[in-house]
């Protein structure tokens, strides 16, 4: 529930117009069609201006003159008018429906693909809600206001122009005075669009805000249920929509005022051009048919300028919404892959996986944090297993994460068959090396597609072969076998059962380098001594990082590798490492700590 | 039993498959819930319920503000007509009255815009902030089984989309529909009072205009409620990628996903474009209608003004005013088209909160008898229970179990032997399909939520941590808990180094779902959570599964302590946790099928026996 702080990177707040002015690239390429709408509009508000007109001269000529012909040619005239009038409102509508809708889904697209492809240091420090709510809430305010707020804008600034045009025209010291409180609204208006932008940009990141408590709420929902409730959730959720709300009402306060003004300033010019107008006709220096046509030019602005307040409001929501946007499509991409693949380094087919001088620390980490990993050195031969232990929290599995490139790290290098990983593709990278996560997660589709993730190639007996390392093979007894639906969509399958499709997973493709973080953890004894024996003639052919917290599966390496406080403090097979360390016997055994557990030799 | 049919958990946990598919043609997952006859009108009722002074004083504010407005021209008209001719004969009485009138017209129309829009935005954000709380509370009470069908995306399309169109109709729509009403009334007076028959005949046109706001009316309702749909698809895809970020990029799964976003964010753009184009249709046909029926009035007129029938005044009058007849009919179909919307939504969310519970509070609660301060611990039985999901797969047949208050009983058998649902039926996650679980004697069906907890607590192996402090997350187990009690709980369990490790000790900000903390350091704090919920009766499920060794043997002398004289049920596949078990269960296709102390077993030739050894050759 904190996090916003953050988000609002050196408070600059950018003017509406300019924050509006970065959609035009996503506007750009329905360009065409969007102007002909703005231009369509602004003819079928000349119309509608027209026809009032019309309609008097017919009233005051062929009616007036009782001249049946004139009246029917003007009835004809007035419906061709009328006509055209209806049909340009929907013109107007239906070109921008297409084009419109398609830049909020394109928007929506490029933030979506934004998001995959921006690395998991950027998804680790922003909360998913405040992400979730840039690509919904966000860009429907966009599409109100691309669909109607600037063409309003638009139309309804020139109509007012004209209009004062005409006014000014037909008498220019009335016109005059209807000018008057031009001044006083522009001056409110600028003053209005700094606290109200300000405002909807707040209430836009509590959106954001309150999407995660409520995500938070059903992806916590066990521990809600085992603890009866959550207090503190429900309080940030009520302090939240609380805190909304007022914002809100903070926005309606200003609107309020805004609105009452923006009626109020006119009218009274209005009026007093009315009176000034009466004297003028009682002085006969204006015809009382001169002063009722003015009058009506100016209540036929009314609604122009009155609608001038809340396309303010569209336009400032659309502007929050789109530095909001804008901040996660500005946020840096990962270093983009190299060109082509570094030639100066011949790849050494044999060489392994090989970790020189690695050091990580987060990116946003305080600088005199020391780094989570520092001076790694670690070399796993091809076709070697090494297990790597270390105490909970020592930097195991984010020791990982370099390898797949989920995290870069800071510095020293990581090289697979002697190529560096950071001048290979991220794409065969990945492709190469094949992990098992700590946290099995399974996506929405049926349980056969979720193992054949891990490769390019689907076929059937591979994937057969996968689930029988994992011991998977309850995929068969489900309802569809393996094309039963899991994940988040589907059926729910305890903690043991994901974690063996992900190991399925991870092996599914006969990586050249795999990576299983804690893979057996989840599952009961009987069930991790099967997974055993089949891994063991995968891990035979294969490149192998294995973190492992118990003896059982350690012995599945050849080797272990000791992590201790960001260091590779030892490496040796599980017997030297017992033998000659007190921290790793420790970590196996527990009997430090644990004496009364001496008598048990073999532990 | 009163466990309703439709909400029966589904498959949910370690049972390897023998139900039939849960799944297909569920009204959960596939985001169609049914809803009551007329729930959604229902609902905006009650939440505008407690408005209803301030929704009629927006009546009358608004009813004014028109007013207002509209006497603009008509103190225009009196002006020319009586005010010049005053003037002329230097009576400036009339021209001030009017002056005066004109001024105080605009004053109050500015006036009245901004009380009104004060007071209605006040009314809308009151129910808004009222709906988003009922959906909050609403979906914690709905069962586990329950959002794992839902999913957490269509919860919060519900929470945030949803929302949004009531917020816009209750924004804009209440100011458009009165507006339309108010100019509709005053302007069709105006125009009987001057001219009947011109008036009837410009409300008859109103006739096939009723027909079309019908037909825009049901077509927009239609696409909204797809609009709804495809929306929530979208979220719920968004979701899932950003919270598994990790394999999504590990495995390349960003081109295929891409093209899945894709579909789902242009089902949605279709909704979007249909709803777009069927307004340009209304509007398009409406007017045209308008403006055939002005043509038509105005030829008519002036056969009229011929024949003497009508005074030209009256007629230029009547023309200008006829124009404004028809100008609301375009706000109308804005109004109806965020009225569909909201509609739309507020089916879904009224679809949500008809849900109920399948595990509900009892109507009046039982307290749990008192204790004595010597025996921490409850008693727990199991009274001719079983379980089986809604679609029939029977999972634990009908047994009898009497846990003895204090005693600590570890559960073990092999995946799907029934192990997690039994601690689910003791934790209420679930009800039996028959029998009852008693705890202290009364049935946990009868206890009311907070006696439910402080009797018994869950812990799972997924330890969730929510966005906050560790502090906080540590507190969930107890919300009043000080910060020694907090700190005392996690030096218990062995977490208290690690936290203090952190850049802000116990006010380190978890971030999101904890991206930094370890499995081992989550499960170490939803540990401290439990030691500090301090219940009668705690069941730990998988708790230690990612604990290092020595983490795992913190734990077990913390419970030593700890679970002294308390009920313990523990679930655990690593059979150390049965060191300090009084008591071992062993459970097999859903029966218990040995039970006894642990030494007894061992020493036995049963499947624990078996099981131990194995367990002890794993543990070289």
């Amino acid at each position: 529930m904190t996090g916003t702080e953050e988000e609002k990177p050196a408070a600059q707040r950018r003017s509406t117009v300019r924050s509006l002015l970065r959609l035009w690239p996503y506007v750009r390429p329905v360009r065409g069609r969007f102007l002909g709408a703005v231009a369509v509009a602004t003819t079928a508000s000349a119309m509608s201006l027209v026809i009032p007109l019309a309609l008097k001269w017919i009233v005051d000529g062929p009616i007036a003159d009782k001249d049946p012909s004139g009246v029917w040619l003007g009835g004809l005239a007035l419906l061709v008018l009328g006509v055209l009038e209806a049909g340009l409102f929907g013109v107007r509508r239906m070109m921008v429906a297409g084009p419109l809708t398609g830049v909020e889904a394109r928007m929506r697209a490029a933030l979506y693909r934004r998001l995959q492809r921006l690395p998991v240091s950027f998804h680790d420090q922003w909360p998913s809600g405040q992400l979730l709510s840039r690509g919904t809430t966000d860009l429907m305010l966009l599409r109100i206001f691309l669909a109607f707020g600037v063409t309003f804008l638009v139309v309804n600034g020139l109509t007012i122009a004209l209009g004062f045009v005409i006014l000014l025209l037909q008498q220019w010291t009335l016109g005059l005075v209807l000018l008057a409180p031009v001044v006083p609204l522009v001056i409110l208006c600028r003053y209005f669009e700094v606290s109200y932008s300000r405002a909807a940009r707040t209430a836009q990141d509590q959106v954001g805000d309150l999407t995660t408590v409520v995500e938070e709420s059903v992806l916590g929902i066990r521990v809600i249920k085992g603890f009866g409730q959550h207090r503190g959730q429900e309080r940030a959720f009520a302090e939240l929509s609380a805190r909304l709300r007022g914002t809100e009402m903070h926005k309606a306060r200003l609107l309020g005022v805004l609105w009452g003004l923006i009626m109020a300033l006119p009218e009274v010019a209005i009026g007093a051009a009315l009176m000034l107008g009466m004297v003028q006709v009682a002085d006969d220096h204006l015809t009382a048919g001169a002063l009722v046509a003015f009058l009506s030019t100016a209540l036929a602005l009314r609604w122009p300028v009155e609608s001038i307040g809340f396309l303010l409001a569209i336009a400032n929501d659309a502007a929050a919404a789109t530095d909001r946007y804008m901040q996660v499509m500005d946020a840096p991409l990962p270093s983009p892959d190299p060109a082509a693949p570094a030639t100066a380094e011949p790849p050494l087919p044999g060489d392994g996986l090989r970790m020189t001088g690695v050091e990580f620390r987060y990116p946003d980490a305080p600088p005199e944090a020391p780094p989570v990993l520092r001076g790694i050195d670690l070399h796993i031969r091809t076709g070697e297993t090494m297990a790597l232990v270390g105490a909970t929290g020592s930097g195991k599995t984010t020791l990982t994460a370099l390898i797949p490139r989920l995290h870069e790290a800071t510095a020293g290098r990581i090289t697979l068959d002697g190529q560096d990983i950071a001048a290979l593709p991220r794409e065969r990278l990945r492709r190469l090396v094949s992990v098992a996560f700590e946290e099995p997660t399974l996506f929405s589709a049926s349980a056969g597609e979720n193992v054949l993730m891990g490769t390019d190639e689907a076929r059937e007996e591979e994937l057969l072969r996968a689930l029988a390392v994992a011991q998977a093979d309850f995929v068969h007894d489900l309802p569809e076998g393996h094309r039963t639906q899991v994940g988040e969509q589907g059926l729910s399958l305890s903690g043991g059962q994901r974690q063996r499709l992900a190991l399925a997973r991870a092996v599914v493709g006969r990586p050249r380098f795999l990576v299983l973080d804690d893979p057996l953890s989840a599952l009961d004894v009987h069930t991790e001594a099967l997974v055993e024996r089949a891994l063991r003639e995968v891990l035979a052919t294969t490149t192998a990082l294995v973190v492992a917290h118990r003896p059982s599966t350690v012995l599945l390496a050849d080797r272990v590798a000791l992590l201790s406080r960001g260091r590779i403090a030892a490496v040796g097979t599980h017997q030297e490492l017992l033998h000659s360390n007190r921290e790793y016997a420790r970590l196996m055994s527990g009997q430090e700590h644990h004496p009364q557990a001496e008598g048990d030799a073999r532990r | 039993m009163t466990t309703s049919v439709s909400d029966q958990p589904s498959a949910t946990e370690d049972h390897t498959g023998q139900t039939p598919d849960p799944r297909t043609a569920d009204a959960v997952s596939q985001d169609v819930l049914h809803v009551p006859k007329g729930a959604s009108l229902a609902l905006l009722r009650s939440l505008l319920a407690p408005a209803r002074g301030r929704v009629r004083l927006t009546v009358l504010v608004l009813l004014l503000q028109q007013a207002a407005v509209q006497a603009g021209p008509l103190l225009v008209a009196y002006a020319i007509d009586r005010g010049v001719p005053a003037v002329r004969r230097h009576d400036y009485g009339p021209l001030i009255a009017v002056g005066t009138a004109y001024l105080g017209c605009a004053l109050a129309s500015g006036l009245l815009m901004h009380a009104y829009i004060q007071i209605s935005a006040r009314v809308g954000q009151n129910a808004l902030l009222d709906l988003r709380g009922r959906i909050f509370r609403h979906a914690q009470t709905l069962s586990v089984d329950f959002h794992e069908r839902y999913t957490s995306g269509r919860l919060i399309s519900r929470a945030t989309t949803d929302i949004e169109s009531l917020r816009e109709l209750l924004n804009d729509g209440l100011q458009e529909l009165m507006g339309i009403a108010v100019s509709l009334f005053l302007v069709s007076v105006t125009l009987i009072w001057l001219d009947w028959e011109t008036g009837v005949v410009a409300l008859l046109s109103f006739t096939p205009l009723w027909l079309l706001v019908r037909w825009y009316g049901r077509r927009s309702l239609v696409i909204h409620r797809n609009k709804s749909t495809a929306i929530a698809a979208v979220i719920v895809k968004f979701t899932e990628t950003i919270n598994g970020i990790r394999p999504v990029q590990a495995f390349r799964r960003e081109r295929v996903n891409d093209a899945h976003f894709d579909r789902l964010n242009s089902r949605h753009r279709e909704t979007n474009r249909a709803a777009m184009t069927a307004m340009a249709w209304y509007v398009m046909t409406s007017r045209l209608v308008c403006n055939v029926s002005l043509a038509g009035i105005v030829v008519w007129g002036a056969y009229r003004v011929a024949d003497g029938g009508l005074a030209l005044g009256v007629l230029a009058a009547a023309v200008l005013y006829l124009r404004r007849l028809y100008d609301p009919v375009d706000q109308l179909g804005m109004f109806l088209n965020s009225y569909q919307s909201a509609a739309a939504s507020l089916e879904k969310i009224a679809g949500l909160l008809a849900q109920r519970p399948s595990v509900p509070e009892p109507a009046a609660p039982r307290p749990l008898p008192n204790r004595p301060a010597a025996r921490p611990g409850r008693e727990v039985s199991f009274r001719g229970v079983s379980f089986a999901y809604r679609t029939g797969g029977e999972v634990l047949p009908r047994f009898d179990l009497t846990l003895p208050a204090g005693q600590t009983v570890a559960v073990v058998g092999s995946t799907g032997a029934g192990k997690s649902t039994l601690a689910k039926l003791l934790a209420r996650f679930y009800d039996p399909t028959e029998g009852e679980v008693l705890l202290d004697g009364v049935p946990l069906r009868e206890l009311s939520g907070p006696d439910l907890r402080r009797g018994v607590v869950m812990v799972t192996q997924e330890a969730f941590l929510f966005s906050g402090t560790i502090a906080e997350n540590i507190a969930i187990g107890r919300p009043d808990a000080t910060r020694a009690d907090i700190e005392r709980a996690a030096k218990a369990i062995g977490a208290h180094d690690f936290i203090t490790a952190m850049p802000e000790g116990y006010d380190t900000d978890v971030r999101k779902r904890g991206g930094r903390i370890s499995a081992g350091q989550r499960q170490l704090v939803s540990f401290a959570r439990a030691l500090l919920a301090d219940p009668a009766v705690l069941i730990l499920d998988e708790a230690t599964s990612s604990l290092d060794i020595p983490g795992e043997q913190a734990v077990q002398r913390a419970m030593h302590t700890v679970l002294r004289g308390r009920t313990a049920v523990i679930i655990a596949h690593r059979l150390s946790t049965v060191e300090i078990a009084d008591r071992v269960l062993v459970m097999s296709h859903g029966r218990i099928v040995e039970d006894g102390p642990p030494a007894e077993l061992i020493a036995g030739t049963g499947r624990f026996s078996e099981l131990h050894r194995a367990w002890r050759e794993s543990v070289v």
